[in-house]
């Protein structure tokens, strides 16, 4: 044979085979995410059987969940993200005034609550007996909202997801290229203009991220819906869970129904990825926003300051009132308490951890997202790896932690663990706020500085280190304080374990509303509040300055 | 040819760095998790609900006064509630740690008991002085309660006297309850109207469906709502106002009583067959009959004493808060008919 034919195969052979070894870290990360929930649902099904799919293939009534479960969520993604786009263009649009970082602050909060917090905040202003009605009450009118019903679950999914997805959004601006801005000026474009031709490239790498989490969070809500429906009419496929783990004891249909719930949320955001296809941006050297031509029009300024306070009173108000009722509580007696300190502690350690798989995780994924789209052309399969590192939002996490927990049972660990697990369980539900973060900034910075790093052979830890690391710095630190005070926040996964001998804080929470006491847990819910706010600030910090 | 470029080399990402710190913090957890090695004492493990062991619960005073006289460790382990309770029994099956389980609710001791992994409480419950009319050999009864609709006195000046006034007064007050399919009281509510209504259930529920402001996951949620104001009046349980009573001074919520009388939930505990101690568990059950238990369950859980002691309940519970008919269907009956039953009221309520 051919002495510089036979050169070609090998090298062509070791060349597939170092396209497949360059994809470890995405590999290695999705073997996890795989392992883990597939795991959890084959261990269930295993010693529970399978359950009957074709009951619940022909259940009318599942029909009529699945049905309410999609339109509510569908609505609430629309809403919440729809409004988003111009607030967080808003505050793109005004970058310097005073209170701007306390407010975007405030934007990481509602997330962060538990429920049940956010709710009683919600109904205090807008409830029956809330603010808004005393208030219309006191001028003479007997109109009040109707808050039970599909229009106080989509106040709740707004609530909670209008802020995050302006905090998902906010960082598509820093992406544009002072140039761009100049440019524009120029040219003489118009608001219009500038949105179509500069931000919404910029954006659409961002956006579906934004779209396909705030979307499976409110397709799994439970306790918002149940609590804020107003009757059994409104269920979403997270309360049949619920209710056959938990209730109906029948593990095999609780899985087969987080199957169910997986595929369809897995289905509709990959659809949804593939329809935004994210734009490439224009390159430039420059940031900032000085040169944007209409950030100083009057009308412009106007609609911005009217924007920013609304959402600032929407989200502002119910947290308002749970700062309120804390204070109002006593205060001091809780403070003081060492147990609700060792359970702040406990929390912390759980939400560090989990933001540390996650972040790794994410890192991972995103690296291997990136090295698809760009030196393997495959942007198909990039759309595949950021979606197996969203779609963990959409397992039930009490399904997982019924499945880890059998295999904690098998090998005898289940004392050991329990933090453990919490702790993986909560990384899963962070992963994806993570990857959506991280990910459109890191391929962006190798759209830019891919072909200068193979020029000059800088790989490896060294191009992570100069070129990565402060590109994604400032989304690294958001997704892991975020992350962080999410997991500190969570009450979910924490309840489902032995929760005497170590509680954490919102576990405590939720135990003292059971035993009556309101105003304790009242100012555990501000304790908690204004922690959760603590470790966002500092980890934004930190990690934002880190080796810079 | 293609020499140069296709040097195959695996990229050093930071992984290593960060898995090192990954592992570290890994361990520390790990040494948080476990439970500083204790001195050798028996240890006897009871599952129960989270309020049970919560500070104000009555948990830390039982494990004070039982391991004083036991010499061993008692240890509790709270899970979310008493249906959290079967179904982790259930998923651990004869691997079980535990010894007792405490907090199942009426509605829930058939289905247990058929899990087979119960055993014979073992002791002579004729001699006890029972609140309550009570033989069974597996379970024993530690406190009860009735279910009722608690109202704002300063909402509702004139709470409904009975549930078939509640259901028929268009004009009645609103009310928030639970959800049948994930918390006791709503199931027991369920219970309460099939007690009353029969088979014509459903249409009491679709009466009564226009005046119910919300159906929420749990007691805590619709508790909460209510003291906020959403509506007057919330399902709960006949012994709530005592608390606002004896905690909080004030008169103000009060339980509306029915003259049809209350559906009633005894709370029980019984052993696992799988126990290593089956003595000491025998010994907890019969303490938890204690005058010492007895007393202290009325102000830490908030139900009824389950046996008559020497002392008469605190002066917060008012006699006439304990309903003159006590309603009850048989547990085998709850069993079977639970599903069609909260069927029923799922659709008359989604309709």
């Amino acid at each position: 044979m051919d002495k510089s034919l036979a050169v070609c195969i090998v090298t062509l052979s070791r060349m597939r085979a170092y396209r497949v070894i360059s994809l470890w870290p995405g590999t290695l990360a999705v073997a996890f995410l795989g392992t883990l929930i597939g795991g959890s649902l084959a261990g269930i099904m295993a010693r529970f059987g399978t359950g009957d799919l074709t009951a619940i293939v022909t259940d009318a009534y599942l029909h009529s969940v699945i049905g309410f479960t999609l339109w509510q969520a569908t609505l609430s993604t629309l809403i919440s993200v729809g409004l988003a786009l111009p607030i967080a263009r808003a505050y793109a649009r005004q970058s310097h005034f005073v209170g701007r970082r306390a407010l975007i602050t405030l934007m990481g909060l509602p997330m962060v609550m538990p429920v049940i917090v956010a709710v009683l905040g919600i109904v205090a202003i807008y409830g029956h007996n809330g603010v808004i009605t005393q208030l219309m009450r006191a001028a003479g009118f007997t109109w009040s909202f109707g808050i039970y019903g599909l229009g106080g679950i989509l106040l709740a999914h707004v609530f909670f997801n209008l802020p995050l997805a302006v905090r998902l959004l906010l960082p598509a601006w820093e992406q544009v290229p002072g140039e761009s801005w100049r440019l524009a000026s120029t040219l003489g474009m118009s608001s219009t203009q500038l949105f179509r031709f500069i931000e919404w490239p910029a954006l659409s790498a961002f956006l579906p991220g934004a779209l396909v989490i705030v979307f499976l969070l409110c397709f799994t809500s439970f306790a918002v819906v149940l609590t804020l429906g107003g009757g059994p009419g409104a269920t979403t496929v997270e309360v049949a869970i619920y209710q056959a783990l938990r209730f109906d004891f029948d593990p095999g249909r609780a899985t087969l129904l987080a199957l169910t719930q997986l595929a369809l949320c897995a289905t509709i955001a990959l659809t949804m990825s593939r329809w935004l296809r994210s734009q490439p941006l224009t390159q430039g050297l420059q940031k900032g926003l000085r040169n944007r031509p209409d950030r100083n029009a009057l009308l412009n300024r106007a609609v911005d300051v009217l924007l920013i306070t609304l959402s600032a009173l929407f989200i502002g108000l119910p947290i308002a009132t749970v700062v309120v009722a804390g204070l109002e509580g006593p205060l001091l007696r809780v403070i003081l308490d060492s147990a609700l300190w060792s359970a702040t502690a406990r929390s912390l350690g759980i939400a560090l951890i989990a933001t540390l798989i996650a972040s790794v995780l994410a890192l991972g994924l995103a690296m291997t997202a990136r090295r698809l789209v760009l030196v393997q052309r495959r942007p198909g399969a990039t759309d595949l790896v950021l979606l197996a590192g969203s779609v963990s939002l959409a397992v039930p996490p009490m399904v997982i932690g019924t499945g880890l927990f059998l295999w904690a049972l098998m090998t005898g660990t289940t004392e050991v663990i329990t933090l453990l697990l919490i702790a993986l369980i909560n990384a899963l539900m962070v992963l994806p706020y993570a990857l959506r973060s991280i990910a459109p900034v890191l391929i962006d910075s190798g759209r830019r500085h891919h072909k200068l790093c193979e020029q000059l052979g800088l790989q490896g830890w060294q191009r992570f280190r100069r070129i990565d690391w402060p590109a994604i710095r400032k989304p690294t630190a958001f997704a892991v304080a975020l992350g962080s005070a999410l997991s500190f926040g969570d009450m979910g996964v924490a309840a489902l374990f032995d929760t005497s001998g170590a509680i954490t804080l919102p576990v405590m929470l939720y135990h003292r509303m059971s035993a009556y006491r309101f105003d304790e847990a009242a100012v555990t819910a501000l304790v908690l509040v204004v922690m959760s706010m603590i470790l966002f600030w500092a980890l934004d910090r930190i990690v934002g300055r880190w080796l810079s | 040819m293609a020499s140069k470029p296709l040097r195959p080399s695996v990229p050093k990402e930071p992984y290593v760095k960060i898995l090192k710190i990954l592992f570290g913090l890994a361990g520390c957890l790990l040494a948080i998790a476990c439970p500083a090695t204790q001195a050798a004492k028996t240890q006897l493990t009871v599952y129960t609900y989270a309020s049970f062991v919560s500070e104000w619960g009555p948990g830390p005073l039982i494990e004070e006064h039982f391991e004083a006289q036991c010499d061993c460790d008692l240890k509790f382990v709270g899970l979310e509630d008493g249906a959290a309770l079967l179904s982790r029994l259930k998923l651990e099956g004869d691997r079980s740690p535990a010894d007792v389980i405490l907090g199942l609710d009426t509605s829930l001791t058939a289905e247990a008991q058929q899990t087979g992994l119960l055993q014979e409480h073992g002791l002579d419950l004729e001699s006890v002085d029972f609140a309550l009319p009570w033989s069974d050999l597996v379970f024993v009864p530690y406190d009860f309660g009735y279910f009722g609709f608690v109202y704002d006195s300063e909402a509702l000046p004139i709470p409904p006297a009975s549930l078939t006034e509640l259901v028929n007064n268009s004009n009645g007050p609103r009310i928030i309850i639970q959800d049948p399919r994930t918390s006791t009281p709503g199931l027991g509510l369920v219970l309460w109207m099939r007690k009353i209504f029969d088979a014509a259930d459903e249409d009491a529920w679709a009466m009564l469906a226009p005046r119910i402001v919300t159906v929420t996951k749990g007691w805590s949620e619709a508790y909460g709502l209510f003291l906020k104001g959403e509506a007057p009046m919330v399902l709960s349980y006949t012994t709530s106002p005592a608390y606002h009573r004896h905690v909080e001074q004030t008169d103000r919520y009060r339980v509306a009583m029915f003259k049809e009388g209350h559906y009633r939930q005894v709370e029980v505990a019984a052993r696992l067959g799988t126990s290593s101690e089956p003595q000491l568990a025998q010994d907890f059950l019969g303490f938890l009959l204690s005058d010492t238990v007895q007393n202290i369950l009325p102000t830490s859980n908030w139900m009824l004493p389950a046996v008559h002691t020497g002392q008469p309940l605190p002066d917060a519970f008012h006699s006439d808060e304990v309903p003159q008919q006590m309603l009850r269907f048989d547990p085998a009956q709850v069993q079977d008919q639970r599903k069609q039953w909260i069927n029923r009221w799922l659709f008359a309520l989604s309709r």
